[in-house]
């Protein structure tokens, strides 16, 4: 009979370190098996479109619950799997990628229609504009050109590898901030994703709802603490009428103000430009309402930048791009410019000539070839503002005005507008 | 006939080698010739007193060897043996057996007990020794049966309970066995060796009592024979008797309660004044039921919404008095307990019982325990010091933050200061008791820790100072500074508080592993898991400098070892021993280097070095293969990817022994996972080796000899070649899912009451469909149609396991993730297929409305491939 045991550990840890190792090679080796086929299977997921055949659907097909579930989520869900992979990926893949993911307003070159009724404003504040991806128990921020600018725990979900926190802890979220330094805060202007679920497809009237209601709830808002480095803040949006731009405009807030943003309420979360979210800025509401050169002072000239195509044709950053002018075909030879060179111009006496509001022809003065930092031409609302800003600024009077002027007019009944 | 094997017996133990070989061979020649015979021969040596003993020692061994072996697949094959020899010269063999049990020579009555218990344990269950237990009864019960037979029948019967299952005997039998044994504890009826053969027999007995202790008159009959018996003048007998009691303690924790008050007098008896061995025991009773009620505790988790065990509380009841026995105990110290591995005295017993009454009743224990603290902390006695902190360090773990933060504040400098008594126990349990603190009360996750920035450099301080002290104390510090560095492993991408501090403590954790006093000890080992966890825990980007100056540290030290010289086994194992350690720190560097862009490099300018070094190592030990250096192996082939392809021609052959080595299985398992790694850092490149590799992989499956936790890895396996060769897995599919399909039956067979084994079938059924997934997409575009066949099946055995309500979350999800993969990459064939099984929309839904986010997502997706293939016409 073998003698009964009765010693037990003494002053001694239950877990040999090795076994330990062992027992993150296994969930190592287990995480990357479902890495490895997750890709497999995200290729195709990227090939699939559903929305053009579920018209057809079959009758007969057994899928009835799940075909108009597909009919609605399915465009944002695979979008929203996607970013999900994204947040996996490292190094400049990750820059690539996060890169081309922001919603860039134009700049306002002209005052839209129904601005009280369909528009938000709301002050922008300085600072370096973000995406910000909480997901497997930590944040990350990462600026207009993808690199990383933090990575922190935080109390967004799945924001920092906190027992108990809330939600599951696969969820992710994803954010569009700009980080304000002096009160080191992240100021969130949009909700692109929340607990895993994707906002890309919803209105900015929902986003924004969604936003407002839903960060508070984590303690993303409560100072900094241990599991939370940075506080975040919601952005204060107002209805564009008048009482609305006032405050926008003149109302003191905790930060300091870089221009006006205004969101289309109708409009999705659209990366890249979009003439549904517009920027606008004067004097009084931003220190950088000219562009300044590389010593931080406002040049005589404006200078640009814009785009060498093929036959030296010289195009903006828009999608489609505006053909700006053209370079002498025996000037490109002679300076062996490449196209999709980068070029910077300043903008001589001739200044920019429109007909109708469209841009007619310029008077462009070459300077050389934009420092390799940038990744972009400039945009064509970018440089007319610009140009505007140094002739005749949109001013917010006019802006003021143009609310009144809707005013008067929404007071004969009218439709209402079905999507 | 028997044979008069005697002199042969005699012969195999002479001194002269020459003598002895010749009288083995002879003896194997007769084995392996007649086995009938020999078995036969063997047991009528063992019978007959007229034998000389050693001879009829020798026949006990090769009659027991002839029927037990450790290696189960030796032990199927006796079985087999046994069963094939004619019934009538088996009873021979068991009626000289039985005879035996009458002889007057202990050795061999004792021998014979134990050969029928190994017969039995192959018979019984098969119903074919029915007569055992009534032949056995009948020595007790017979009139003048003389005193030693019924010593060795009681033997007998224990032995033959600890060997067979309680199903294996009808109620009838159970009743009469636990009958006879507990007439033989009566004390005014039977001797001394009586009594103690028949409270051992009790003692295996009691697994198949329950029907007894469901009755309340013959359950409390057999407590009083047991409580009795733990009165018995002999020492022996009063241990039995309590080693029977720690048994009841957990298998009838139930039905405790009407004994406690009696129970709780005699073991506290015990512990004052009885005999160590009989105190140990009692304290073990202690220990037991806190294990019971900490179990029914955590399963009582709020959440489950299972209806738990009941729980009586008795640790509760007689906490007071509880705890006054233990502390009580802990000044009774050995003087050198801290040096012998194998000491196990009264005092820590008594602590480590109150380590567990604290855990059980939390913080009930601490105003109990902390007067005896205060009263003796500062005493010049070093035995009422080390008691005093030996308790304050039991009771740590159990009690809420709140109750021990303030007297762990106010303690945590007395405690800094008395690193340096004079007295090695004292010091060798304060550094413990820092290692607990660390441990339980420094958490800065949850919010809270007793360091602060202000207390770091002094206790960061003492800790280095304290390491060179003795080794056993030395080996403590490592303990506290692995909980230390624990602490702050997730403070993630913000700073760590630890960082300015890495390099002190890692030169002191690399001089304690160099230090040569700690030969006996295990400080060695623990400053390496300790430089392990502080690499592994620290901040990489205040760390990378830091960690990427130890690798060529270690890799020095590696390189060292093979020059280590080798005269005997010992000095080999030394070796190994040192190897794992620093491969162990080499994977932990490689893996923690690997999770940057910043300092991945390091690792790729030194893999073909590090390889090199893991290759040496394998070649020191030509037997096995290192399972540690296999392990870093895996670890470097994720980090270098398509480049590890330079190293295959040289490793292969070590992965063909890892995967080859089924005695040390867990070597093997950890072959397969690395094989796993390499695909996925090769793709294609590992195609040449895949016809060797999926031979072996396939032959392993197959085998019985294999233990059975590797065959999971072995299909995921599957998975992971297959998605790395594409095309070219075609030459194996059909094999694979044969052994796949024939797994999968085997899940739907096993028996669902038995928790290990369902985890085990869990396991099974993830890994089959991990293989069918990996099969699938590896033949997306090119060899689908080559699924085809198997689509019947693959929808088959999702099915099944959708009904299954025991299966968990990980299989569903690899459930779901197969069924898309197969609509997505087999296309317009299962589409009929599909329509057939109705189960899949149910299914989906039901993953599509969990609480887990990944499922949800893989539901959705597969959802998505299936209405894509409905709707293509």
């Amino acid at each position: 009979m073998a003698p009964h045991e009765i010693r037990r550990p003494f002053k001694r840890r239950p877990i040999s370190d090795q076994q330990k190792r062992r027992e993150l090679s296994l969930l190592r080796q287990s995480q990357h098996r479902s890495d490895a086929q997750q890709r497999a299977r995200n290729l195709a997921s990227s090939v699939i479109s559903l929305q053009s055949s579920s018209p057809d659907v079959d009758p007969e097909i057994l899928f009835e619950a799940a075909v108009p579930e597909l009919d609605e989520g399915t465009e944002s869900e695979s979008s929203s799997f996607d970013v999900r992979q994204a947040s996996r990926l490292r190094g400049p893949e990750a820059r690539k990628w996060f890169a081309r993911q922001l919603m860039l307003p134009e700049w306002m070159i002209d005052v839209p229609d129904n601005l009280s009724r369909d528009w938000y404003v709301l002050a922008r504040p300085a600072g370096k504009r973000c995406f910000v991806v909480s997901s497997d128990g930590t944040t990350v921020s990462r600026v207009r050109n993808g690199s990383i600018l933090h990575h922190f725990p935080s109390a967004l979900p799945g924001g920092a590898r906190k027992k108990g926190a809330s939600g599951p802890a696969n969820s992710y979220s994803i954010l569009d901030c700009i980080f304000h330094e002096s009160d080191q805060t992240y100021y969130v202007i949009d909700m692109v994703c929340w607990r895993g679920y994707s906002l890309y497809e919803c209105t900015a009237e929902f986003r924004f709802f969604w936003l407002q209601s839903k960060l508070a709830e984590t303690g993303a808002c409560d100072p900094p603490s241990f599991y939370h480095k940075f506080r975040f803040s919601a952005v204060p949006f107002y209805n564009c009428d008048q009482t609305g731009l006032h405050s926008a405009y003149t109302g003191s807030l905790p930060y300091v103000k870089d221009g006006l943003l205004f969101y289309n309420k109708h409009a999705h979360y659209h990366t890249g430009n979009t003439p549904l979210v517009l920027i606008w800025k004067d004097e009084s509401c931003s220190q950088y309402v000219i562009d300044t050169d590389n010593n931080g002072e406002v040049p005589n000239q404006q200078h640009i930048v814009l785009e060498l195509q093929e036959e030296g044709k010289l195009v903006t950053s828009d999608d489609p791009p505006v053909p700006f002018s053209c370079l002498n075909a025996d000037f490109v030879k002679q300076s062996g410019l490449l196209s999709g060179s980068l070029i910077r111009f300043a903008i001589g006496d001739g200044g920019l000539n429109c007909v109708d509001g469209r841009f007619e022809k310029a008077d462009l003065q070459y300077i050389g070839v934009s420092n390799r930092a940038r990744a972009f031409a400039d945009s064509y609302s970018k440089i007319m503002f610009q140009y505007m800003a140094r002739h005749s600024p949109l001013k917010v009077e006019d802006l003021a005005s143009t609310i009144s002027h809707e005013n008067q007019q929404d007071k004969t009944p009218e439709v209402e507008m079905s999507d | 006939m028997a044979m008069e094997i005697t002199q042969f017996l005699s012969a195999a133990q002479s001194a002269d080698a020459r003598i002895r070989t010749e009288a083995e061979g002879s003896l194997r020649q007769f084995q392996e010739q007649n086995l009938p015979q020999f078995l036969l021969s063997l047991s009528f040596e063992l019978a007959s007193d007229d034998k000389p003993s050693e001879s009829r020692r020798l026949a006990g061994i090769l009659l027991k060897n002839s029927l037990d072996a450790k290696d189960s697949a030796t032990k199927d094959h006796l079985v087999k043996q046994w069963f094939a020899i004619e019934v009538a010269l088996k009873s021979q063999i068991k009626e000289q057996l039985l005879r035996t049990l009458g002889s007057s020579t202990l050795e061999a009555r004792h021998t014979s007990a134990q050969v029928i218990a190994k017969v039995a344990s192959i018979e019984i269950p098969q119903k074919q020794w029915p007569e055992l237990v009534g032949s056995l009864l009948n020595n007790m019960t017979q009139q003048g049966s003389p005193a030693h037979l019924k010593q060795s029948t009681l033997e007998t019967l224990g032995y033959v309970c600890e060997e067979i299952s309680h199903h294996d005997l009808v109620q009838d039998e159970v009743n009469s066995v636990l009958t006879a044994v507990v007439q033989g504890m009566n004390q005014s009826e039977n001797t001394a060796e009586v009594r103690l053969a028949a409270t051992k027999a009790l003692l295996n007995a009691l697994d198949f009592s329950q029907t007894n202790f469901e009755n309340e008159m013959e359950r409390t009959y057999i407590m009083k024979m047991v409580c009795e018996t733990a009165c018995s003048k002999e020492a022996e007998i009063r241990q039995a008797a309590f080693e029977c009691l720690v048994s009841i303690a957990s298998t009838y924790y139930e039905v405790l309660e009407q004994y406690m008050q009696t129970l709780f007098e005699l073991t506290s008896n015990a512990v004052k004044g009885d005999e160590e061995s009989v105190a140990l025991q009692a304290i073990e009773f202690w220990s037991s039921i806190c294990d019971e009620e900490i179990d029914r505790q955590e399963y009582d988790s709020p959440d489950s919404g299972d209806s738990s065990p009941p729980h009586s509380c008795f640790i509760e009841k007689a906490l007071p008095h509880l705890v006054q026995m233990l502390l009580e105990t802990l000044q009774k110290q050995q003087e050198d307990q801290d040096h012998d591995d194998d000491v196990w005295n009264i005092s820590m017993a008594g602590g480590t019982c109150l380590g567990l009454v604290a855990r059980t009743v939390g913080d009930g224990v601490v105003p109990l325990v902390m007067p005896f603290v205060e009263r003796n902390i500062s005493s010049p006695e070093w035995r009422s010091r080390e008691a005093a902190t030996y308790a304050f360090g039991s009771i740590l773990e159990g009690p809420t933050i709140d109750k021990l933060a303030p007297m762990v504040g106010a303690g945590l400098e007395f405690l800094l200061t008395a690193t340096k008594d004079g007295n090695n126990h004292v010091r060798d349990t304060t550094a413990w008791t820092l290692s607990r603190i660390f441990e339980f009360l420094h958490s800065p996750e949850s919010g809270f820790s007793v360091i602060s920035p202000e207390n770091l450099p002094r206790i960061v301080g003492v800790l280095l100072e304290s390491i060179k002290d003795v080794p056993n104390v030395a080996e403590k510090v490592c303990g506290a500074i692995y909980n230390l560095a624990q602490g702050y492993e997730d403070s993630g991408a913000s700073s760590s508080i630890l960082s300015p501090y890495l390099t002190e403590i890692i030169t002191h954790l690399l001089a304690a592993a160099e230090r040569t006093d700690g030969a006996e000890s295990k400080l060695r080992g623990a400053a390496y898991e300790t430089l392990n966890e502080v690499v592994r825990c620290s901040n990489l980007s205040e760390a990378s400098s830091i960690i990427a100056h130890l690798l060529p540290a270690i890799m020095k030290k590696l390189a060292e070892t093979m020059d280590l010289p080798i005269i005997s086994t010992d000095d080999r194992e030394k070796q190994a021993e040192l190897q794992a350690s620093l491969c162990g720190v080499l994977q932990v560097i490689i893996q923690k280097l690997s999770g940057s862009d910043d300092t991945r490099p390091i690792i790729m300018q030194n893999a073909d070095d590090i390889m090199r070094l893991f290759l040496r190592v394998f070649g020191c030990h030509s037997s096995s293969v290192h399972e540690e250096a296999m392990l870093a192996i895996g670890a470097l082939a994720y980090t270098t990817g398509a480049e590890f392809v330079k190293y295959m021609p040289e490793l292969f052959r070590y992965l063909q022994m890892g995967l080859q080595n089924f005695e040390e299985y867990q070597v093997c398992s950890i072959t397969v996972g690395v094989i796993g790694d390499i695909c996925r850092a090769l793709d294609e490149q590992i195609l040449p080796f895949c016809d060797q590799i999926m031979g072996l992989l396939i032959q392993n499956l197959q085998s019985d000899a294999l233990h059975r936790s590797v065959k999971p890895p072995i299909f995921s396996c599957f998975g992971d070649i297959a998605l790395a060769i594409d095309a070219h897995f075609e030459r194996y599919v059909a094999p694979a899912i044969q052994i796949m399909q024939g797994a999968a039956q085997v899940c739907a067979q096993m028996d669902t009451l038995d928790e290990e084994l369902m985890d085990y079938a869990n396991q099974l059924r993830r890994s089959i469909f991990e293989a069918y997934s990996g099969i699938l997409q590896g033949f997306k575009d090119t060899k689908a149609e080559l699924m085809v066949p198997y689509a019947q099946h693959l929808l088959q055995f999702v099915e099944v396991v959708s009904k299954d309500s025991l299966r968990d979350e990980s299989v569903t999800k690899a459930a779901v993730a197969a069924m898309g993969d197969l609509a997505d990459v087999v296309g317009e064939n299962p589409k009929q297929l599909f329509r057939n099984f109705t189960f899949c929309g149910e299914f989906l839904n039901e993953c599509l409305q969990s609480e887990d986010e990944d499922l949800k997502v893989t539901a959705r997706w597969t959802q998505g491939m299936i209405a894509r293939l409905m709707i293509s016409s």
